[in-house]
């Protein structure tokens, strides 16, 4: 039996759950809420295990719902879903295992993760576009709450800003669906029959319908020039919102390019197509030097995120096979290894040393500290610069190499985002980690010693830093579902074969 | 015209076991209670208006025959039936709100106004005819002001229904002289009679003049730029849960009345016919009216410290979206226009039920009256936030499928290129507005901590917290299964 359906519904039981109980006790709304992530976790792993891709949704469930407007309870699943189904499971339990050491209102913060994990779950399973809205507008309000309520920093400005930035994209979403679905002539939300609908709309109208539902989207992607919510927010959010925000959270926005805007709209898709290659090329080189220039760590972090996103989005809009499923699989790479480097910084880093400053940082000898940290973020630096050996290195390069077939420029453009991202990370590393490495034994012992990294900490490192080597060691695990799902008649309207 | 008195009678049970009700709150409380403590009085008469609302509930929701003899006076359609059966929920939620907030000091005469106002909800409901039309919005208005002045201590309250006084006498002016010109235009006056001699004869300007009278009372009676003046200051000054009666029930009868008087063919419960629908005028001033509330509601909202007044502007926005669900009644039936209607009326009601609650313990004006409520009262910050969520259009609850449904149906009407479709897409980028001054709200519901000098936790009756979880509930399971709504009307 297939248990993937009820991942959304186990999160939201866990939701509930932690918020009753986890008020008084926090050591059960921990426990709650890592049973729960590993649950759905779990689920999606057994459904991993005897998923065999295919070039079309599997259906899961489908059931009607709204019968007067045609809209379907339809959970379906496809090698990209399941990709980052199993991304969401590993990122929510790990961003539990970091926020192990969260006191303030245990059970309410738990309550709001949960809820988050719930919704992402839901969109990535989703195959009715108003049940993909509903789920993906599930997700954007406890993000709100976690930023504002246990964030640092400009908390409360960070969270405004992403949650309008968020919701204002989902209301263009919603504007373009809305005024496609009022064209068709049966009532129905349901993939196909808004991509037969979208046939018969004229070729003016389709253009902004395709931008009003891609850039609706992009903007919760972090595309340049809508991407400036990005770092503030996840630099304001506390450690284990910070994993899921970037690691996953912004991939909804890219799965709904790639689900629902690209299907939609091929022809209009053609006209913007460098429109959006320019911006996803611009994004990424604009937002690696602006991290290189940071002097706070989480926000080269943050910066970063933007930088790598931009990436799915260059693959996005060259729009060929090997250049999307590199797209994909660089969601799956940035979503650990981002999460990842949130967590060495805001956890392991700043939960210990209360600064993230560089100035500062540069006069703590961490590497001697907390060489445990500083390994890991080693790790985790190599695997963003897209060093073989991790996921991000056969991400990229079958971005770059994709995108090369469609314009050549911006292939060339981004390689210069590369090497911009090993500047900008590997400065992090020094000036953070190794900052007095002439340090006298004499200055050292005057440095108080930190807490030592804990267990669920160890354990949220080694599962994200696995996932990180595994598939960047054997990235036909995940290719083996993308590509044959890529090959499904919708997907091949916009992408070419690109000779993979 | 030969009357059946039974029918009569069964036609108007539910209004009339309102009154009833309203009368014996008024009995037993001078004979058994003169010299009770305020809050026993309270109690004796809320258990007396919870019966008579249930009665009438019961009343109207087994009335399905429409009598014959009295179409031409009164609709018994599925609309109106459920129409009743939802203003008679919302007024049974400001019963349970009344519980909540501060006692009031004359109950009996409180309560008993509160049960004239919704027999006039429930009236409206049902109208089919002018004067009976006008007969309900007056039962309904004068009731309600004097509700609003009733705690005549406080001088925002006299400020508040003096103005609420002077601009529905006005408003009410108007509607009565555009039903007379009605009369003089088509002798009759009953809705039929109406449509059918205005099918026949060209269009005349003074039936213009009166369409834009009518306009004006129906702007003022749901609060739409530029007759909301009233608004802020009606919902600052009136005790909590009469601004939670004049926000939804009061609404939700004001809009299915006129909706009706507007658009004729939703009496035979046909939709209209495309041409018959684009050669209507008053549509662009109501498109107007739309626009207006929209932009003005939204705008003047973000500017509120007051948490009454930033309701009170949300209504007016909101007001724009039902506007847009009157316009589109006509072509695609009143099913949305109802549910966003009902759905808005439960969370706006449930918001005011929250501030009354606070109150209790000390004013609540300001929104950061509101601060720390989640740790002051956990119960009351759940429901806080499933009210304003619902009320800023999030899904999947109740208030997202109410603005889907009217601005799905607004898009059918011509895409962009109707006022509909334009109506429709302002609407839905302006709730990015929205959803800023009602985070607003929740943020110091849940993250601004507890004001050093304010009380510690927040005591809520018990019926209050039952009326305001079960409005919560429905906001939820009404989102969640919209279908159980929409399918009834």
């Amino acid at each position: 039996m297939n248990l993937l359906p009820f991942t959304p519904y186990l999160a939201f039981a866990g939701a509930g759950l932690t918020l009753l109980v986890g008020s008084r006790r926090a050591t059960w709304a921990r426990w709650i809420a890592l049973a729960t992530a590993l649950a759905t976790a779990l689920f999606g792993l057994f459904a991993a295990r005897v998923f065999v891709a295919s070039a079309e949704l599997q259906s899961l469930v489908d059931v009607s719902w709204i019968p007067l407007l045609g809209v379907r309870y339809h959970l379906a699943v496809d090698g990209i879903s399941m990709t980052l189904v199993v991304l969401t499971g590993i990122a929510a339990t790990a961003g539990v295992l970091f926020s192990w050491n969260i006191e303030k209102r245990p059970g309410a913060f738990f309550a709001f993760y949960l809820a988050l994990i719930g919704g992402v779950y839901g969109v990535f399973l989703s195959a009715d576009a108003l049940l993909f809205f509903v789920f993906y507008e599930i997700a954007i309000v406890p993000k709100y709450f976690l930023i504002a309520i246990w964030g640092s920093g400009e908390r409360e400005y960070g969270a405004m800003k992403l949650a309008l930035y968020s919701f204002a994209g989902s209301a263009l979403v919603l504007a373009g669906l809305l005024w496609l679905a009022s064209t068709a002539p049966v009532q129905s939300f349901s993939f196909d029959d808004l991509a037969a609908a979208a046939t018969q709309v004229g070729c003016g109208e389709a253009r902004i319908m395709f931008a009003l539902v891609f850039f609706g989207f992009a903007i919760l992607a972090g595309l340049f020039p809508f991407h400036t919510w990005a770092p503030t927010g996840h630099v304001a959010a506390p450690t284990g919102a910070s994993m899921l925000l970037a690691g996953v959270v912004m991939k909804l926005g890219a799965y709904g390019c790639l689900r629902i805007a690209l299907p939609l709209f091929p022809a209009a898709f053609s006209f913007w197509q460098p429109m959006i290659a320019a911006l996803a090329v611009t994004g990424i080189i604009y937002a690696g030097l602006i991290a290189l220039v940071q002097d706070d760590l989480k926000f080269v972090i943050g910066y970063s995120s933007v930088s790598h996103m931009g990436f799915v989005l260059l693959g996005l809009a060259a729009a060929n096979l090997r250049s999307v499923s590199g797209a994909v699989l660089q969601m799956f790479s940035h979503g650990v290894i981002a999460g990842l480097l949130f967590a060495v910084v805001g956890r392991m880093v700043y939960d210990r040393t209360h600064t993230r400053k560089l100035e500062e940082l540069r006069t703590w000898p961490l590497h001697r500290l907390m060489p445990f940290a500083a390994v890991v973020f080693v790790l985790a630096a190599l695997a963003s610069m897209g060093m073989p050996g991790f996921s991000g290195f056969p991400a990229e390069l079958s971005i770059l190499l994709g995108a090369w077939r469609t314009s050549p420029w911006a292939s060339v453009a981004a390689i210069l985002g590369v090497v911009i991202a090993a500047a900008f990370t590997l400065r992090a590393v020094q000036v953070a980690f190794f900052g007095r490495t002439t340090a006298t034994p004499g200055e050292l012992v005057s440095v108080q010693p930190l807490p030592p990294i804990s267990l669920p900490e160890r354990l949220g490192a080694g599962l994200l830093l696995g996932a990180a080597v595994l598939i960047g060691l054997k990235p036909d695990l995940l290719l083996n579902w993308i590509i044959p799902s890529l090959h499904s008649p919708q997907f091949l309207q916009v992408i070419t074969g690109g000779g993979s | 015209m030969n009357l059946n008195h039974v029918e009569l009678a069964r036609a108007l049970s539910p209004e009339a076991a309102l009154t009833l009700g309203a009368l014996l709150v008024l009995g037993i409380d001078l004979i058994f209670f003169k010299r009770a403590q305020p809050s026993v009085r309270l109690r004796s008469a809320s258990l007396t208006a919870a019966a008579a609302i249930v009665t009438a509930f019961v009343f109207s929701f087994c009335n399905h025959a429409s009598p014959t003899a009295l179409e031409s006076v009164l609709a018994l359609d599925k609309l109106a039936v459920a129409t009743r059966c939802g203003a008679l929920g919302l007024s049974f939620l400001v019963l349970g709100i009344t519980s909540l907030a501060p006692t009031p000091r004359h109950s009996a005469e409180y309560i008993a106004l509160l049960l004239f106002a919704t027999a006039g909800i429930t009236l409206m409901a049902v109208a089919q005819h002018l004067l009976v039309a006008f007969l309900a919005l007056e039962l309904t208005s004068l009731s309600l002001y004097a509700l609003v002045a009733f705690d005549t201590h406080r001088r925002e309250a006299t400020e508040a229904a003096l103005k609420y006084f002077l601009f529905g006498g006005v408003s009410a002016a108007f509607l009565l002289f555009s039903f007379s010109l009605l009369y003089g235009l088509t002798g009759a006056v009953d809705l039929r009679g109406v449509a059918h001699a205005l099918a026949h004869q060209n269009g005349s300007p003074l039936l213009a003049l009166a369409l834009v009278m009518m306009l004006v009372a129906f702007g003022y009676k749901t609060a739409a730029a530029p007759f909301h003046l009233w608004a802020p200051d009606a919902y600052q000054g009136a005790p909590t849960p009469i601004a939670a009666l004049i926000a939804s029930g009061s609404k939700l009868g004001g809009l299915i009345m006129f909706s009706r008087l507007l658009w004729p063919s939703l009496l035979t419960g046909t939709a209209a016919n495309d041409s018959a629908h684009s050669g209507l005028a008053w549509l662009s001033t109501l498109a107007l009216l739309s626009a207006a509330s929209l932009v003005l509601g939204n705008i003047a909202a973000l500017a509120q410290s007051n948490i009454r007044r930033l309701l009170a502007y949300s209504a007016i926005a909101h007001a724009g979206s039902l506007l847009l669900g009157v316009m589109i009644a006509g072509p695609a039936g009143a099913g949305p226009l109802y549910y966003y209607a009902l759905t808005y009326g439960i969370a706006t009601a449930g918001a005011f039920g929250v501030i009354a609650a606070v109150e209790r313990n000390a004013s609540c004006q300001q929104i950061s009256d509101l601060a720390g409520l989640s740790r002051r009262s956990p119960l009351l910050a759940g429901c806080l936030l499933v009210f304003i969520l619902s009320l800023a259009g999030i899904p999947p609850l109740a208030g997202f499928f109410g603005k889907f449904f009217v601005f799905s149906a607004a898009l059918k009407v011509g895409g962009l290129a109707a006022w509909e479709g334009q109506l429709a897409l302002a609407a839905i980028l302006l709730s990015v507005v929205s959803l800023y001054y009602y985070l607003l709200v929740l943020k110091q519901a849940w993250i601004t901590p507890v004001a050093d000098n304010a009380a510690g936790q927040i005591r809520v009756s018990p019926v209050g917290a039952i009326a305001l979880v079960l409005a919560a509930s429905a906001i939820v399971l009404l989102g969640v299964f919209p279908n159980y709504l929409l399918g009834g009307v």
